[in-house]
């Protein structure tokens, strides 16, 4: 239909002239003046305290505790139960997170303003591996890094951008293409291109030897930094693609470990869900399948901008990590995603696939007419509260939420 | 006499494109016949309402 095709044509314009550039970290209350007090936002699609997963909930607990709203984490619990926390999606508030995604007022966010759009989006710092809160953990360990986040190590990473002039993200992305990352489960390459970037600016900023050396450590030692960075980054370059009349292209996928949620141009801020699925995966030593959480987190974001498992075909490493076979195989996961694309990225260009572009605008006409569903690499959490990390996996996004998208972008059109 | 397809097919080795259910490619590759397996599937996994929305909306 010439209508939908010139739609998703401005669509894929608005997602190549896209300029991300992460500008500055500020705490979220400041960031998003709509972020209240004991306002808890999520991963995923909206979802009651009633039917959250382990993990989300033991984030929940922990989070509050971390913001003085309770006092231990089974008060915490009690007065989720209650209502006493309003629980929005980061989506809702120009926000994404890793798997539980919690933001609340008084953590950091990264700040990506897309300058081609003059519109921001906001994500919190990446904890590092192990025990952390976007896994479900909740302990003294994790509150006390979050402290440190909040108090050290974001307003001094907020200097040095601001010092730097702030970090054009698209070339950045770029060259850790051709360096082996698809910016979901690998993202070696950006985090230490982002340190080499920012290096002399914190520097600059620090507060004393100590400080830059915890710093630099920190952000050396954490091959996902970057994640964080992609997520705010994918955000800020599709929320300008939302609500263009008859565009079937997809503008959010993202899972709150109870049910996936897309977003799709043309039927505006609709959410179309179903249950989430188990990715698979391999597990770290002492855990296995019975162990985890099904699917979570906004870092889908990812895949919807042409990485991730889109991508998949620049970082044959990461399918081995991931459990998607062999690293020769990982250029079909591209091609195949290909399929469901409007169109290709030629600024993220993939050597070993002859420089072809990421996979871009995933249409849902296409993922229902071939029964394709996007492919996403993800980490997978532990099913109770408070342990964390336990795999690396794939997973695929429901088709039910594809085929219901058809149906309601059909109604928009008067198509039936 | 002028040769036929039929002639061709039961005189020349198979060669078979497999639609379908991917076990009868197996079968065949087991007992030695040159086989293609392609992947298809009806429009919208045959799903009638949507594949007849999607020969309305495109692509």
């Amino acid at each position: 239909m010439e209508r939908i095709e010139q739609a998703n044509a401005e669509a894929v314009r608005r997602m190549l002239a896209a300029d991300p550039v992460l500008i500055d970290v500020v705490p979220a209350g400041e960031a998003i003046p709509a972020l209240g007090d004991k306002t808890i936002l999520h991963a995923g699609p909206p979802i009651d305290w009633a039917r959250m997963c382990g993990p989300m909930r033991g984030a929940v607990t922990g989070i509050a505790c971390f913001e003085g709203w309770a006092p231990d984490l089974e008060t915490a619990a009690a007065r989720a139960a209650d209502g006493a926390f309003a629980l929005h999606p980061n989506h809702h508030f120009d926000a994404v997170g890793p798997m539980t995604g919690m933001t609340t007022r008084s953590q950091p966010v990264m700040v990506v303003e897309n300058r081609a759009f003059g519109n921001r989006a906001y994500c919190t710092i990446n904890e590092g591996l192990g025990k952390v809160m976007r896994f479900g953990g909740n302990d003294a360990e994790v509150l006390e890094r979050l402290r440190w986040l909040r108090d050290d190590f974001g307003p001094a990473l907020g200097a040095a951008l601001r010092d730097a002039g702030g970090l054009a993200l698209k070339p950045l992305v770029a060259r850790g293409l051709t360096m082996g990352d698809e910016m979901h489960q690998r993202n070696v390459a950006c985090s230490a291109l982002t340190l080499r970037a920012l290096a002399p600016a914190l520097a600059r900023s620090a507060q004393d030897r100590e400080a830059l050396v915890r710093a630099l450590a920190f952000i050396g030692a954490n091959d996902q930094f970057f994640l964080n960075i992609a997520m705010a980054m994918g955000k800020a370059m599709m929320d300008p693609v939302r609500g263009i009349e008859g565009s079937s292209v997809v503008t959010a996928m993202s899972r709150n470990g109870t049910d996936f949620g897309i977003r799709v141009s043309g039927t505006g801020d609709t959410w179309f869900t179903a249950p989430v699925e188990m990715p698979e995966g391999l597990y770290f030593p002492g855990f296995s399948a019975a162990d985890a959480n099904p699917d979570m987190g906004d870092s889908t974001i990812v895949e919807t901008i042409g990485l991730g498992g889109f991508a998949m075909g620049a970082a044959p490493a990461v399918a081995g990590f991931v459990g998607a076979g062999a690293g020769s195989a990982a250029g079909d996961f591209t091609r195949t995603m290909a399929e469901i694309a409007v169109s290709e990225n030629p600024e993220w260009s993939i050597p070993a696939l002859d420089y072809l572009g990421v996979p871009t605008g995933i249409d849902i006409r296409l993922v229902v007419e071939t029964g394709l569903a996007p492919t996403i690499n993800t980490g997978i959490a532990h099913k109770e509260p408070g342990i964390g990390q336990v795999g690396a996996g794939v997973v695929r996004a429901p088709l039910a939420c594809f085929k219901a998208a058809l149906l309601a972008l059909a109604e928009t059109l008067g198509v039936s | 006499m002028t040769e036929t397809v039929n002639d061709t097919l039961l005189d020349a080795p198979l060669k078979v494109i497999n639609l379908g259910l991917e076990s009868f490619a197996e079968d065949l590759a087991r007992s030695g016949v040159e086989v293609v397996h392609l992947e298809w599937t009806p429009p919208a996994g045959g799903d009638p309402k949507l594949a007849d929305l999607l020969s309305k909306l495109g692509p």
